[in-house]
């Protein structure tokens, strides 16, 4: 079950007139594992088939225009596979000699996909938000394009200490990627000062996540599943399994807002947000995709372009030397969100801010004013270097 | 009364003080969707008028009797008669118009399409396009060197100037600057190129006559205490006619840089409003105007003084300024 797709942009712009002999070639791999899933509680959160390859496609057209200028080919093999094929699938494009591949699988599969291959090539996990991997967990052949879920509750801590909203109510899902998820907010509740008043499980009982008339029953389950709680300011929502977090907003015992897995998200990106120029991005990237973007491709388009970018500065195709220039000082990317970013170098985790959204427009954006760092104000968002058990980066 | 006797005397007196006439200040408001028009003299809004869906880029022809604003969510440039305020008629730029250069001549407009990563050429008598140039992506910066051979147009995700020659609209050089390229200005013997970078924090300082082709000379970078360094976003930028002094917008650090061209270090920050986009000199360069988009107000900044004398409220979120010629 493999599908494999070459998006080999066409030379349309080669205004220094170099000939191919000269030109220097960088082909890159998009990964993505393909799992067994349930349908989402939002109709708007379907998956479409082309998820993150269309901005993996998106972000070898930007490097292309560039490169074209410079006398460089750019192209991305994509493939898409499951759980058992993946060993296989990357070993093929290793066999091909492509060492720089964007990865979308989950953290155990991106763990041993990366030991496996070693120095043969360099990761770009574009997916897996376990905070373990930019801990104890993190391996020197994994960069992090997509942000730790500790950096994603931290972004919505700070908007909620910024609005003195100090007392959460949390609840967490029963599976153990929401109790995972729960425990991240409760560290970051405090790191920034916040009380947990409330702490509650809400039990997935399986079963599909919608009916046809479900609002009726949700209607009267979440009232009495928030009731008697003690005085809180906030709901924060831990729900890594979309069972119960949307459900939450208006309903609950007590008018509060919901903030987490429902009411108010942190996101990486969203279709809606146009400050910083992103206008553009959405524009090419829906007449590429004729769909809206999904967190998904900025995150592949993402990877791709910091490749790109290290590429066209250093002049190499060398995954070695790609990564030494992407973890240095030097290093920087404009990626829509108002400021540079660039890599943490102890762990590997790109610094980036983190937009928060109500799924219609960009209600804030994290790290919030007044939130200071020695280094960069980004540092605030997850584990920060004293913080970080992972070695793999030291010299 | 004896303040009144004191004011009218003033007024008696000031005009006679300063022979000088005054100029119409354009001011295009983003997102209030108007042309606010001030006096030059008194400093006073006399005007504003309805430009448009998103008026951002805004530039007046040689004569003073066109005005032209970059209508970016009407996808066409409108050309408005600078004394009634009437619109004329429109130009095609292209979709989502946001900057463009004038040919000294005031025959053709360079324009950046930000969406098709396109330099467009229109002939402003004719009201053709006269050619389409593939940028970078998201061309957005434009810039004209005084000679008039090479059109400059910077792409913000590409990080490229590019030098467009304006006989055949072909590129003859790339220049790779820092992390999203907002602006460029040549100075006015030509002999140098600025460029800001938003994102990457700098202006790079180019030397466009290099023998085998334009060289970036320097960077300079902006640091001001007690702001965050990603903070400070260079954006507009103006050169004195004479390229001793550099002026640089910086964005949400809400201060204008001013920039001792010779020696290429920040010789003084001067505080304006909030997040300050554009600037225009006016004709006798005595007098900067900054556009404060966060702030609805423009501040005027005495050039020789290098320093802020007031703030004027306009429209909502001002973005593009242009003082009309003597």
């Amino acid at each position: 079950m493999m599908r494999i797709r070459v998006g080999l942009a066409v030379v349309l712009l080669c205004f220094l007139g170099l000939g191919d002999a000269r030109a220097l070639e960088i082909r890159t791999g998009l990964l993505r594992v393909d799992y067994p899933s349930l349908l989402p509680i939002s109709r708007f959160d379907e998956r479409p088939d082309d998820l993150g390859l269309a901005g993996a496609v998106l972000a070898n057209e930007d490097n292309q225009t560039t490169g074209g200028f410079l006398g460089m080919e750019f192209s991305v093999e994509e493939v898409v596979t499951t759980q058992e094929d993946a060993a296989a699938a990357l070993d093929g494009l290793i066999a091909k000699g492509i060492g720089l591949v964007v990865v979308m699988a989950k953290a155990d599969d991106l763990l041993s996909l990366a030991d496996r291959v070693g120095d043969d090539a360099l990761l770009l996990n574009a997916l897996a938000r376990d905070t373990a991997l930019r801990d104890d967990q993190c391996r020197s052949n994994i960069l992090h394009v997509a942000p730790s879920q500790a950096m994603m509750a931290d972004a919505v801590a700070q908007f909620a200490l910024w609005k003195q909203w100090r007392r959460w109510f949390l609840i967490s899902g029963s599976n153990p990627e929401d109790r995972a998820l729960g425990e991240v907010y409760r560290r970051s509740a405090t790191k920034f000062g916040a009380r947990i008043v409330e702490d509650r499980e809400f039990e997935d009982t399986g079963g599909s996540r919608r009916t046809d008339t479900g609002h009726v029953l949700v209607q009267r389950q979440i009232p009495t599943f928030t009731q008697d709680a003690a005085e809180h300011d906030v709901v924060i929502a831990a729900d890594a399994s979309d069972v119960f977090g949307l459900f939450l907003p208006f309903h609950t015992w007590e008018p509060r807002p919901v903030m987490g897995s429902g009411g108010l998200r942190p996101v990486t990106f969203h279709a809606a947000h146009e400050a910083w120029g992103a206008t553009q991005f959405q524009r090419r990237f829906e007449r590429l995709a004729t769909r809206y973007v999904r967190e998904e491709d900025y995150q592949a388009w993402l990877a791709l372009r910091v490749i790109g970018e290290a590429v066209i500065r250093t002049n190499s195709n060398d995954p070695a030397v790609l990564r030494d220039y992407m973890l240095s000082e030097a290093f920087e990317l404009a990626a829509f969100k108002g400021r540079p970013v660039n890599f943490r170098d102890w762990n590997g985790q790109l610094r980036q801010p983190i937009l928060l959204t109500d799924s219609k427009i960009t209600v804030s954006v994290s790290p919030q004013e007044g939130y200071l760092h020695q280094r960069s104000t980004l540092d605030t968002l997850g584990l920060d270097q004293p913080e970080s058990a992972c070695t793999a980066f030291q010299q | 009364m004896k303040t009144n006797g004191v004011l009218t005397a003033l007024a008696l007196v000031l005009p006679l003080a300063s022979p000088a006439l005054a100029n119409k200040v354009y001011v295009s408001n983003e997102k209030g969707n108007t042309i606010t028009v001030l006096n030059s003299d008194t400093w006073e809004v006399t005007a504003e008028f309805p430009a448009g869906n998103r008026p951002r880029g805004i530039g007046i022809s040689p004569d003073g009797k066109h005005l032209y604003v970059c209508a970016s969510d009407d996808d066409t440039v409108r050309v408005f008669d600078a004394e009634t305020y009437q619109e004329l008629w429109t130009l095609p730029s292209g979709p989502d118009p946001e900057l463009f250069v004038m040919h000294p001549s005031g025959e053709y407009l360079y324009i950046a399409n930000e969406d098709d990563n396109l330099v467009t050429v229109v002939d402003t008598a004719n009201r053709t396009v006269v050619a389409e140039v593939p940028v970078g992506v998201e061309p957005e910066g434009m810039a004209i060197s005084p000679d008039t051979r090479f059109v400059i147009n910077t792409s913000e995700t590409t990080n490229m100037a590019h030098f467009i020659d304006t006989s055949d609209y072909k590129i003859k050089h790339n220049v790779l600057v820092d992390q999203r390229p907002r602006y460029a200005v040549y100075t006015r013997d030509g002999s140098r190129l600025f460029v800001s970078s938003e994102i990457g924090g700098t202006v790079s300082v180019i030397d466009p006559n290099a023998e085998g082709g334009p060289v970036t000379l320097q960077k300079i970078g902006f640091e001001v205490p007690g702001v965050q360094p990603e903070w400070l976003q260079p954006v507009g930028m103006k050169v004195t006619s004479d390229g001793k002094w550099l002026f640089v917008a910086l964005g949400p650090a809400n201060r204008v840089a001013v920039i001792d061209v010779a020696s290429g270090e920040v010789a003084k920050y001067i505080l304006v409003g909030q997040r300050v986009w554009q600037l225009a000199f006016t004709p006798d360069e005595k007098y900067l105007i900054t556009t404060n988009g966060n702030s609805n107000d423009v501040t005027i900044i005495d050039v020789e003084k290098q320093e802020a004398l007031k703030s004027v409220q306009v429209g909502q979120q001002p973005w593009g300024v242009v003082v009309a010629p003597d």
